[in-house]
């Protein structure tokens, strides 16, 4: 199959085989599970238990609030025995709320509603189920995947896109899946498929798994309209516009969505969880987690229970061999730094990363030379140094000016950079500070609506008033006019 | 509101092995080659005039940072100062008195540098400027070109007379004479033909080995080609540049040759001869004072090409390296805020990308085995 080349990227240490050939085990239960009721992007589910409650593993705990929002399950069974904030796994190290099980040991299932054959479902029923079981984008993006597999009704779907790309170093739960579960992946997309009206899947691998391609091939091979394409190992190969880009050749026009173009693009991970949502009738309650960095003695890859905490899978995987720099979820390119270890795994979490000082390589930032490495690396043709100086004065529309909205934050310009500019971190304060600034204007104009709206009322009810008064004088003076003349 | 807060740390969390110091001394090394052979060919005076300029650009580097009340050791350490000086050093005759090199440092450093802030922030190339700057001030001494005494020849002055010359500087005698290039503006101005003017004074082998008179490191093109490649294969400069420089002014020269061959040197003599080289690798290559996008460095090349023919051709001067990488310089954010890359997902002229529907069938194509 013909591939197209993304422009710029970069090829950082995979760090790979530390995990890559580590079989997936079970994380063990812990004795108390934090599940925060937000794991994904939009509204925070809403609580359906109380505390004191019993739960099954698979029973709601809280429900999806609005279009874009997703539920949470309980990932093993016991009693809730708390609903309270709790560090959610993100940098600012804020709170959010949170469902605290003590889990009973037994891990015991509540019934599931299995299905012998989803393709004899409708789209609607299909997405209905992937919804209800609270599947994300796996990938890291969290996005509720139900929302993406309704897409069709707008824009008519030609190639669903499953991303086994996998470029960011260090992680491996995704080769892993895949090389175990391929059978289980290919049946996902083939329900996916069908609820998309779709005409193929391709499920794009990075060139470094060899592995994970033989067996996704070997699984793939009855399906003629699933195909296995292997693309080039470069970051931000995962990314989507550059997936899309390398299979396509075509560019996901500004401000519009893949399904412009007929492609919707889902993870491995997502396919594997619609595969057990449709045919187990289970919910998502767990997911692969990579285990790794330099710092961690036995880097595995686990399949954790939602709402473990972080500092239990680093035990599991015997500590750190040496004190680590920098906890991450996800990778080192563009994964979350984390507050501290006392944080839970959720739907969106592909590793725990512990890394030494020598492999973050933190560096004083020295004045930019204009080398234009940065450029060179960005794979969306923009000019990251411009945008860093001018977000960096706090001229943030001179930074949108040279592109700052299309900026996908992948870091391959801070990554490259000889002079250890920390360019993302320019761009997140400058798009951060953009949607302040619009919130306040929005905020501003509604504030300005509703004083005029008063005026007007105000300006109203004195013109009545004044009317009323006018009225009653004439109708006082016609009176006295009357007692004169009677 | 708190910025810590609502901005922490973000990715990535780890980085590439490149580094500004790592750069600088990539092209250090790149540049050795060539300098050892220079001062090889022209001796001690040589090797006295290189530690002289390379040393004053690195005092007045650590001058101008105590002034500024920035941290002198990092920045220092980053190379930059060295490398301002050894390639300012480099394209000085080689056997010129002291005071030029440390002039030229200061002119570098202080006026081409610092002044608009440090590393980074300048517009002309600081080894360019200063060079420009003594040319015009002391044309004597700037062009006073030794003829070849390699340390090994009898000729050649001991360490005692060396000093005295990098001291004293030297009157012209016996072992001076005009540059090939000087020589043949000369003749060709003084209604010669171009074949009388280079029987005395070009030899192409030599001139590609050397072993000629002029500047400190520009006279040996091999070399200076060896350490060019070399910065290629380290992606420290990409070929734009240098290609496009070296094209445009050949190209010029093959083509007013020619036109006229008993008036305008050919293509060969051009590249081989004077700065040409030194600046497409080293000089108009220089980060901070070229254009980032690749488009852009095609037009750098380009201008700079042009300008060093016009102006060794038609120009007061027998060479025109330095001037004409200056006058590009002084365009480069003009090339710069006017050739950027095309952003995804939009058109160049910015506007937002469509597709027609036989681009969009691409879409179905993609699953053909």
């Amino acid at each position: 199959m013909k591939l197209f080349r993304f422009r710029g990227g970069v090829h950082p240490e995979s760090h790979k085989q530390a995990t890559g050939s580590k079989a997936i085990e079970a994380m063990p239960l812990q004795k108390r599970l934090y599940v925060p009721l937000q794991q994904h992007i939009g509204a925070p589910a809403e609580p359906q238990v109380r505390i004191g409650d019993q739960v099954l593993k698979g029973q709601l705990l809280a429900n999806s609030q609005g279009a874009i929002s997703a539920p949470v399950h309980a990932p093993s069974s016991g009693t809730v025995i708390d609903i309270t904030e709790h560090t959610a796994p993100h940098p600012s190290g804020l709170g959010v709320r949170t469902v605290v099980i003590e889990t009973d040991g037994e891990d015991r299932w509540q019934d599931c509603q299995k299905t012998i054959n989803p393709f004899e479902l409708d789209a609607d029923e299909i997405s209905a189920r992937v919804g209800a079981a609270g599947i994300v984008g796996l990938g890291g993006a969290t996005f509720p995947s139900a929302v993406k597999l309704n897409l069709w009704k707008k824009h008519p779907i030609y190639t669903l896109v499953i991303n086994g790309g996998e470029c960011e170093p260090y992680l491996t739960c995704d080769d892993r899946l895949m090389q175990e579960r391929p059978d289980e992946i290919i049946d996902g997309i083939r329900i996916m498929l069908h609820a998309l009206h779709a005409k193929q899947a391709l499920i794009a691998i990075e060139d470094n798994k060899p592995d994970a391609i033989e067996r996704m091939k070997v699984a793939a091979h009855l399906f003629d309209n699933v195909t296995v394409v292997v693309v080039p190992s470069r970051y931000p190969m995962g990314s989507e516009k550059q997936m899309v880009q390398t299979l396509t050749g075509l560019e996901i026009p500004a401000g519009k969505l893949s399904a412009d173009l007929g492609v919707i693009v889902h993870n491995v991970g997502t396919a594997y969880a619609v595969h057990s949502a449709l045919r187990q009738g289970r919910p998502l309650v767990s997911r692969i987690v990579t285990v790794g960095g330099g710092a961690i003695n036995t880097p595995r890859n686990l399949e954790v229970p939602l709402g473990t905490l972080v500092s239990a899978v680093f035990d599991y995987c015997g500590g750190f061999g040496e004190s680590p720099a920098r906890l991450l979820m996800g990778g080192p390119m563009m994964g979350q730094l984390l507050p501290h270890a006392e944080v839970p795994i959720v739907k969106g979490s592909s590793g725990v990363i512990a890394l030494t000082e020598a492999e973050v390589a933190i560096n004083r930032p020295r004045p930019c030379i204009r080398c234009g490495s940065c450029i060179n690396a960005c794979p969306c043709g923009l000019l990251p140094l411009e945008m860093a100086a001018r977000s960096r004065k706090g001229d943030l529309q001179g930074a949108v000016d040279y592109g700052l909205m299309d900026c996908i934050a992948c870091g391959s310009c801070s990554y490259v950079c000889p002079s250890h500019i920390p360019l993302v971190q320019y761009f997140s304060y400058a798009k951060g500070e953009l949607a302040a600034r619009r919130r306040h204007k929005q905020k501003a104009d509604e504030t300005r609506k509703l004083a005029e709206v008063r005026m007007q009322r105000m300006e109203q009810e004195e013109r009545a008033k004044a009317e009323a008064a006018a009225r009653r004088k004439a109708e006082r003076e016609a009176k006295s006019k009357q007692e004169a003349v009677v | 509101m708190n910025r810590q807060v609502s901005n922490p740390i973000s990715g990535p969390h780890t980085h590439s092995e490149q580094d500004t110091g790592k750069v600088m001394w990539t092209v250090l090394l790149a540049l050795l080659p060539a300098t050892a052979f220079g001062i090889y060919q022209f001796g001690w005076p040589a090797l006295f005039l290189w530690l002289i300029t390379t040393l004053a650009c690195v005092v007045f580097e650590a001058m101008s940072l105590w002034l500024a009340r920035k941290p002198i050791l990092p920045f220092i350490s980053d190379g930059s100062a060295i490398l301002t000086g050894w390639l300012l050093a480099m394209t000085l005759p080689p056997w010129a008195p002291w005071w030029i090199g440390v002039l030229g440092a200061a002119i570098a450093i202080i006026l081409g540098k610092q002044v608009f802030g440090g590393l980074g922030q300048n517009i002309f190339n600081p080894a360019m400027l200063a060079r420009v700057a003594l040319l015009i001030s002391f044309p004597v001494e700037m062009t006073l070109w030794v003829n070849p005494l390699p340390l090994i020849s009898s000729h050649a002055p001991g360490f005692i007379d060396s000093l005295l010359i990098t001291l004293h500087g030297f009157k012209i005698d016996v072992y001076s004479g005009a540059s090939v290039m000087g020589h043949v503006k000369t003749e060709l101005s003084n209604g010669k033909t171009l074949s009388d003017a280079l029987s005395q004074s070009y030899d192409a082998t030599a001139l590609a080995l050397g072993f000629v008179n002029g500047s400190l490191g520009e006279t040996s093109a091999v070399l200076i080609l060896l350490g060019g490649a070399y910065l290629i294969y380290k992606k420290i400069i990409s070929w734009h540049i240098p290609l496009s420089m070296i094209v445009t002014t050949a190209s010029l020269a093959i083509l007013m040759h020619g036109l006229h061959p008993e008036r305008y040197p050919g293509g060969l003599f051009h590249v081989l001869s004077g700065g040409l080289l030194l600046g497409a690798f080293f000089i108009a290559t220089d980060l901070v004072t070229s254009p980032n996008t690749r488009t852009g460095q095609l037009i750098f090349g380009a201008g700079c090409g042009l300008l060093v023919y016009a102006i060794r051709t038609w120009g007061g001067y027998p060479e025109g390296v330095a001037f004409a990488v200056m006058l590009m310089n002084a365009v480069t954010p003009l090339i710069d805020h006017y050739v950027r890359p095309r952003i995804y997902g939009h058109t160049a002229t910015g506007k937002t990308l469509s597709y027609s529907n036989k681009k969009l069938a691409r879409v179905k194509q993609a699953g053909e085995k």
